[in-house]
């Protein structure tokens, strides 16, 4: 059932360009760093990860709730504990004002097949709510007319 | 207004289910046709206090919410401390049934939302003559998973908050922020594995496919109503349930998600009333 539903909308919910959606994300460093509630959230949280973009990852260095490290993949040999990957549509709706349905959520996503979340889930899901956040941020950061 | 009282009752009532006395807290106004209201799961009856202060419904309906034994004031049976919860098709049915007989209701029109959408189609397929309307909010006979439910109760995860996390996308984007918080506070405060044994009635017992074409709405009105944000039980599931039944009245709900009554009420409200005014119309008539 749910695949069909899939293959029903594989057409972008929202007009995007590529290079934008990449730019975007490369703005949650300076993002998460102006704000202080979400990385406080964060305080207890190390972790090396795959984050972005399924066209151009990111290798994410998080400690204690600040990203350190942001480098684009492929990096030879770089390992990662977990990785949250979805399409350049995917990310262009999620970070609009008001997202369409089904394209609001990190986990919606992965039902509708436009993400993947792969490795060790452990501190992806006990930071849960972090997550959600971060990669929201550009949301707030007037991605899609938000302001 | 500081000292303002709302009219809300809160009562503990002793039920007998499966021979054990329950010792279940409920919510109480307004006179007139009972309506019982089931709140989600992991979650309790404080989800439906704008329904049980709203002027216009507690003229005509007598609101009741209550906490499912384990959940909010309703504590475990006693026998049950230290065991594993899990909420099945027949002890979900016992206990409403229980609680209304209990309460002496007659005949009552009961709304509940997810597994409390589910279940009353259970109550439908089983139990129809005995309600006078059954609503379902974010309703289907079956959804997909979407994630491990081994995650709600373990030890390196702080349950509350992974608990609130997972739902929190369930809720449309722009409602009300304090009610979106709240709504999160009540998962926030569940007790430990109590959102993953709702589940088990969700995911694995109470899947209903292939026995809801049973339903005959002549013995009992069923409305289904579900929010476009729900991606859980999302509105394709609704409608295709609701396809299955003749006669079912099945509405998508805009700016909504999964908990509407409590993510935002105003919103909620303009749905909900139409379907309030039609059962009191089929009982004028």
């Amino acid at each position: 059932m749910e695949s069909e539903r899939v293959r029903q909308t594989t057409d972008p919910p929202v007009p995007f360009a590529h290079d934008a959606v990449i730019a975007a994300f490369k703005a949650i460093p300076g993002l998460l760093a102006r704000d202080a509630a979400l990385t406080a959230r964060g305080r207890w949280l190390d972790v090396d990860c795959l984050l972005g973009p399924s066209t151009q990852p990111f290798h994410v260095a998080i400690r204690a709730g600040q990203i350190v490290d942001m480098t684009p993949a492929p990096v030879l040999m770089r390992s990662w504990r977990f990785a949250y990957r979805a399409t350049p549509a995917a990310f262009a709706a999620y970070w609009q004002a008001m997202p369409p349905a089904g394209w609001h959520d990190l986990l919606a996503l992965t039902k509708r097949g436009q993400a993947t979340l792969e490795g060790d889930l452990h501190p992806f899901m006990a930071h849960l709510q972090y997550f959600k956040d971060l990669l929201a941020l550009p949301r707030q950061n007037g991605f899609g007319g938000a302001s | 207004m500081s000292g303002f009282i709302e009219p809300i009752v809160g009562c503990y009532v002793h039920v007998e289910i499966d021979g054990e006395i329950n010792r279940i807290y409920f919510e109480e106004n307004g006179t007139g046709i009972p309506l019982v209201c089931l709140h989600t799961a992991g979650s309790d009856a404080r989800q439906w206090r704008h329904l049980l202060v709203d002027e216009e419904f507690t003229k005509n309906f007598r609101v009741i919410a209550f906490d499912m034994p384990w959940h909010g004031k309703s504590n475990p049976p006693d026998s049950q401390y230290g065991s594993e919860y899990r909420l099945t098709t027949a002890s979900y049915t016992t206990t409403i049934r229980a609680l209304c007989n209990a309460l002496k209701l007659e005949r009552p029109v009961v709304m509940g939302c997810s597994i409390g959408g589910r279940i009353v189609l259970n109550l439908a397929i089983e139990h129809a003559r005995e309600f006078r309307a059954l609503i379902g909010l974010e309703s289907a006979d079956f959804q997909q998973p979407w994630y491990d439910t081994t995650w709600l109760n373990r030890s390196d995860v702080h349950g509350g908050e992974v608990c609130a996390a997972l739902v929190s996308g369930l809720i449309a984007p722009d409602g009300p922020e304090a009610a979106r918080n709240e709504t999160l506070w009540g998962y926030k405060q569940g007790g430990p594995g109590i959102f993953k044994g709702d589940l088990y009635f969700y995911r694995v017992d109470g899947d209903l496919r292939g026995r809801t074409g049973s339903i005959d709405v002549r013995d009992c009105p069923l409305y289904l109503l579900t929010g476009e944000y729900d991606f859980s039980c999302t509105p394709e599931d609704t409608l295709r349930t609701a396809a299955g039944i003749p006669g079912v009245k099945a509405t998508v709900m805009e700016r909504l998600g999964h908990f509407p009554m409590s993510e935002n009420p105003e919103q909620f409200r303009r749905y909900i009333a139409p379907v309030l005014q039609d059962i009191l119309e089929k009982q004028s008539s």
